[in-house]
């Protein structure tokens, strides 16, 4: 079958005018909110030349190579330009991007990066290539029940089972929820990776393996409500996870902490005046509408002061770590990487901890900080952090 | 035959001569009124036809239910002596012309809710609230809401003409969808199908249902969920809904039953002052002044009377005045919202 | 390696330039009508020094240099008609400084006008620029060579009469710099000398600007629309007289167009009012509608459509999306405003013939000294046909404006010809001659301007 025939925004990719309105934020203050745009200047980057070669190379105008490869997988599905388009479209740009990638897998015409990403996955359920019995290591001396019929399912994810920066915030949440008195239990090497990150690498495949994989699980052990650590996983399986037939109720960790403060049902510490920034995490944020939860928690905080940056909640500047990206750094190696810029933007601020609410933001930002070398100015910590520390 | 059901015996008959010695933009005596309103009957050049406001209020002060305002606008159009200058009057007859293709019929055999064309407010003020369960939405894609405008704001612009010929259509796209009883979201939509439509003798197949009417017996039917909201609010009476002056008191019954008080202003119900809207573009020397201080002795008067609210019916008045009412320290809040937020919903 | 690309790649670094197939082609393409035109190389320099690098590097390798904005021009002015090095200017996008008291601001000619619209927006709200009404991501050197026009349109001119200073790399390498900055001193005026004038409107044919001094205005605390409505164009020249005669508005544009069905046939007078209090605003539109356009709106002539609207920046990309394709061009001519009636029909006419809904503008320019008239016409990028009839439909209109007096505005190459042929010979020789002293090999755009 022709491209033309399998891709299936053949009737809309052709509509971008390539005016420039997704590379901005919400004010306009800049072309660099569009992280790999930001990245590279160059028209190929930003999603109107992306979508503009996509078509070319569907239509067989351009060969398929791999920097056009590359090109296509740079985009970190930050929706930064469906908040922006003003074309009735908009809200299916990132989607004609991944449709894109879905023929590429289809025709095994993928960038190594991105074949190390799926296969290890495939093969072992997580980006790392580890074990499934390593997924239980982030507990340390910790002790977490098994899932076994508790009110909720703390689904780690594989970013916080096994990235050891991660870790801390993987074991900071249970011991918060330990305290709060939530019943709660993890699925430990049960659990595989939620498939977020491989549905937008287009391939689909790998997406309905992982999900019903987990369902199958979940549904054994009686899961009806999920809290994830990662905005990722909260989209896979409260947006994913229904084409599949999992129908839970999904929680991302700062929602029902919000909801448990309102409760009473724990405090919040008291800090020494301490200025904290809040990073809106793209998966929680633009892709599903939650930019007060996260700052209902930070506010909820004693003794410190949260300063907004300019560029919040839908014109947040995506760390760069969408989209596997995270792992197959196409966005890095400068200092217009968006990581680096974004954690630029945050010491401006003043702010003394630069406050996340998702594992891949946390070691993208951290890592930035180091590189940008003002650790003894800015901490990056994820929410969950700050809450059980002090 | 589309035709004005208007009895020149009627007006004979009458001694107060209230359509004209009520107006609140025209000063005449009831002898002076008689004089015009005769040269109204027989079509000739009267006055009246330049000075009228196309506020609608004569046909609520009509003793007798013989449609002096739509007479008038007949006259206007006949002698060519319209309100509006020229291009506005071509700007609005071609903003009804629908351009995106035939809306989707669907026959529902229930009540509907029709939104007229005003498709794009149902998301923030209908979608997804208790008041509304178990009413059908009609007209909810703003491409295709021409084909239900019901066209009644052209008596502002001296066409009656354009209504007729139009209107029928509109009625049967309305029936196409077998609705048992339609509630109108815009006033006027009601008004031309219980007042207008019968004045021109233009048949109705379908039950028509106010607004304010459905809100008063869904909120009775909720009314264990209401929790008083203790304002003190006014009310932006608009034209159209002088042709549904009986049904004018469910403004009161729901503020009443929603725990507010309606304050005591000058204008209110009969004196109501409408939006001014197209007094602004009316060809009269100083209208576009008048309608800024028509809005000014408005609000100020909503001011003077220690409102909070000002709760608004129609989104053309909102569209004129909403802006202006915040800006003097005054919430603008839609009615249906108000009866949302009585029963605990998160209003637009 | 190429060792071109190796010298280019020493200039700018590995990461800003590109001779692979996908940013050829993807700066190949022109947003409008124009044929895809492929560079050798993309580059993407930061500073006006690897600037002047490259193109004494292009003088040398005999390689065309084609400066690039936001590449909004819609007339393909930026594409590589010779090949070369495709310069996108981009990232040289600085705002250096802000003289609040003089009213002016040094910025690197990449920046986009969106950039210090919110800029200025931010740190001095009571400053503002005539934005024009491309997209914001059109930059203010990109503008500034097609002698560009904004929403200060009316008092002040054309958008080019707006600078007190430019720093300009010539074809030759080198790095000018004109007006007061010329003396090392403040970037404050531009004339008198050395005010040469030789790059606004050239299409950057003539060099690269890269930095600009460029003058702000008082920007007050409200800003309105309001909408004067007429159905006889023959009127509009009467009533845009009398409008600039009052002299209160801040820009003045008719708008005709066939869709939606509100606007066909009608032509609307949008007027741009600011005022730092009600009182002000109120007072200007006295003037304007119960004084001195009175007389109309009582004898039915014109109304007022609308008054105090708040003014949204104009999405010219949902006009691209008419014929649901993505693509759009328009010519824009400099015409007297009393050509506007017979602008406007062959507008009707000849879109009419090409299956186009007609869409016109016009934009008056100064105290109602010429308007900026444009023919918009949307194609389905996906329909060749489409493509083709706007293409016709521009063409036909470039030649009408010139039969009917007027002048092309940024003309496209066809244009461009047609404009030449009907030019004072003595005119154009020194056209060439300065093309010529300013650009010996030719490196600088070429294909542009340039007499056959």
């Amino acid at each position: 079958m022709e491209l033309t025939e399998e891709y299936k925004y053949m009737d809309v990719i052709h509509r971008c005018f390539r005016c420039g309105y997704c590379k901005f934020p919400q004010d306009w203050e800049d072309v660099d909110n569009c992280p790999s745009y930001a990245r590279y200047r160059l028209e190929s980057y930003s999603n109107g030349g992306r979508l503009w070669l996509i078509r070319a190379w569907i239509r067989g105008e351009i060969p398929w190579s791999e920097h056009l490869a590359n090109i296509v997988y740079s985009c970190v599905a930050c929706k930064n330009c469906e908040e922006k388009c003003p074309l009735s479209f908009a809200g299916d740009i990132v989607n004609m991007v991944v449709a894109a990638r879905n023929l590429m897998v289809e025709q095994g015409l993928v960038a190594p990066p991105v074949k190390q990403y799926l296969e290890k996955v495939q093969l072992h359920g997580n980006p790392w290539g580890l074990g499934a019995n390593k997924r239980k290591q982030w507990m340390g001396d910790l002790s977490v029940e098994s899932y076994q019929g508790q009110d909720y399912l703390y689904f780690v994810g594989s970013e916080g089972a096994y990235d050891s920066r991660a870790q801390k915030a993987t074991r900071a949440l249970a011991e918060i929820l330990q305290n709060a008195g939530v019943s709660f239990g993890v699925l430990g090497s049960e659990e595989t990776d939620d498939g977020n990150e491989a549905e937008l690498l287009g391939e689909d495949g790998l997406v309905e393996v992982l999900a019903e994989k987990n369902i199958s699980k979940f549904n054994e052990t009686g899961v009806k409500k999920i809290i994830t650590l990662s905005p990722h996983a909260y989209n896979a399986l409260k947006n994913i996870y229904p084409r599949f037939g999992g129908n839970f109720e999904v929680y991302h960790y700062t929602q029902l902490l919000a909801e448990l403060l309102k409760a009473e049902r724990f405090q919040a510490p008291k800090l020494d005046s301490v200025k904290i920034t809040f990073h809106d995490p793209c998966f929680l944020g633009r892709w599903n509408n939650e930019y007060r939860a996260p700052r209902k928690v930070l506010q909820a905080l004693g003794g410190t002061q949260l300063i907004e940056m300019g560029r919040n909640r839908e014109s947040a500047l995506c760390c760069g770590g969408g989209s596997a990206n995270y792992f197959m750094d196409l966005l890095g190696g400068s200092p217009d990487s968006p990581a680096r810029i974004r954690v630029r933007q945050a010491r401006e601020t003043g702010a003394d901890i630069l406050a996340v609410a998702c594992p891949n933001c946390l070691t993208m930002l951290e890592d930035a900080v180091k590189v940008e070398g003002f650790e003894s100015e800015l901490i990056v910590k994820d929410i969950s952090e700050i809450l059980n520390e002090y | 035959m589309i035709k004005l059901n208007f009895d020149e015996n009627k007006c004979l008959a009458c001694d107060t001569r209230d359509c004209l010695t009520k107006c609140q933009y025209m000063d005449l005596d009831v002898s002076e009124a008689g004089a015009e309103i005769e040269k109204l009957i027989n079509g000739e050049d009267s006055r009246v036809l330049y000075e009228c406001r196309t506020c609608y209020a004569c046909e609520e002060y009509c003793p007798m239910d013989n449609h002096p305002f739509y007479l008038i606008v007949k006259r206007q159009e006949e002698l060519d002596i319209p309100p509006l200058p020229e291009p506005i009057i071509k700007q609005g007859v071609q903003l009804g012309i629908p351009f995106r293709g035939d809306p989707k019929i669907e026959e529902i055999n229930g009540p509907v809710l029709n939104m007229g064309v005003f498709s794009p407010l149902y998301p923030s003020l209908i979608q997804g609230s208790k008041l509304f369960e178990g009413l059908t939405p009609i007209s909810t894609d703003g491409r295709k809401m021409h084909h239900f405008f019901c066209q009644l704001m052209y008596l502002h612009f001296a066409r009656t003409s354009v209504i007729n010929e139009r209107l029928p259509a509109v009625i049967d796209t309305i029936n196409s969808f077998k609705p048992t009883k339609v509630v109108h979201f815009h006033d006027e939509c009601y008004g031309t199908y219980t007042h207008y439509a019968p004045a021109f003798g233009i048949d109705v197949p379908f039950t028509s249902v106010h607004l304010f009417e459905y809100l008063y017996h869904r909120l009775l039917e909720l009314k264990d969920q209401i929790q008083p909201l203790n304002y003190k609010v006014c009310y932006q009476r608009p034209c159209s809904s002088r042709l549904s002056s009986d049904k004018h008191k469910y403004v009161d019954k729901i503020f009443k039953l929603v725990g507010c008080e309606h304050v005591k202003r000058e204008y209110m119900d009969e004196n109501a002052l409408c939006c001014g809207s197209t007094i602004l573009s009316q060809r009269r020397e100083g209208s576009r002044r008048f309608s800024l201080e028509l809005q000014n002795r408005n609000i100020s008067d909503m001011k003077q009377a220690g409102a909070e609210l000002c709760i608004f019916n129609c989104p053309a008045c909102m569209q004129t005045m909403g802006k202006q009412v915040a800006e003097s320290g005054i919430m603008p809040i839609w009615m249906s919202d108000l009866c949302r937020m009585a029963i605990g919903e998160k209003a637009s | 390696m190429d060792a071109i690309y190796k010298k280019l790649l020493d200039i700018v670094g590995e990461d800003y330039v590109s001779n692979q197939n996908e940013e050829l082609f993807t700066y190949s393409k022109d947003l409008g009508t124009s044929d895809p035109k492929w560079p050798d190389y993309v580059v993407a320099p930061k500073t006006t020094e690897e600037v002047s690098r490259i193109v004494k590097l292009a003088n040398e390798e005999n390689l065309a240099v084609v400066p690039l904005g936001g590449g909004l021009s819609l007339a393909g002015l930026a594409l590589p008609l010779k090949g070369g090095i495709e310069l996108d200017l981009k990232r040289m996008d600085q705002i250096l400084e802000l003289n609040e008291q003089d009213r002016y601001i040094i910025l690197e000619a990449g920046a986009s006008h969106g950039k210090l619209t919110a800029y200025l927006e931010k740190n001095t709200p009571h400053l503002k620029h005539s934005e024009p009404g491309a997209p914001p991501a059109a930059t203010i050197g990109g503008n500034l060579a097609i002698h560009g026009q904004g929403d200060l349109g009316h008092p002040y001119g054309f958008n080019s009469d707006m600078i007190n200073g430019l720093e300009v790399v010539l074809p030759s390498g080198e790095i000018c710099r004109f007006g007061s900055c010329a003396l090392g001193n403040d970037w404050y005026t531009m004339h008198p000398l050395p005010d040469l004038n030789m790059f606004m409107g050239w299409s950057g044919s003539t060099g690269i600007i890269t930095k600009v001094s460029l003058r702000l205005f008082p920007c007050k605390k409200i800003q309105e629309q309001d909408a004067l409505v007429l159905d006889d164009a023959d009127l509009v020249p009467e009533v845009l007289f009398k409008l600039t005669h009052i002299g209160m508005a801040e820009d003045i544009i008719v708008v005709s167009q066939e869709i939606p069905p509100p606007f066909n046939r009608l032509h609307y007078i949008l007027i741009n009012l600011a005022g730092d209090t009600n009182l002000e605003l109120e007072f200007k539109r006295q003037l304007i509608f119960d004084t001195h356009l009175s007389s109309y709106i009582q004898e039915g002539r014109a109304g007022i459509g609308a008054s105090g609207q708040d003014i949204q920046r104009p999405v010219v990309s949902k006009t691209s999306d008419w014929r649901k394709g993505g693509g759009f061009e328009y010519v824009g001519a400099i015409v007297p405003i009393s050509s506007y009636p017979k602008c406007y029909r062959h507008g009707v006419e000849v879109s009419g013939r090409h299956h186009i809904p007609y869409t016109t503008l016009g934009r008056v320019l100064g105290t109602g000294h010429s308007m900026m008239f444009s023919w918009t016409f949307a194609f389905n990028r996906a329909d060749e046909e489409t493509v083709r009839h706007a293409r016709e439909a521009l063409h036909e209109t470039d030649k009408e404006v010139l039969k009917m007096g007027g002048t092309l505005w940024k003309p496209a190459v066809f244009g461009q010809k047609i404009l030449m042929d009907q030019m004072d010979c003595a005119t154009l020789q020194l056209m060439q001659k300065v093309k010529h002293m300013l650009d010996p090999n030719g490196i600088m755009n070429p294909g542009n301007w340039e007499v056959s």
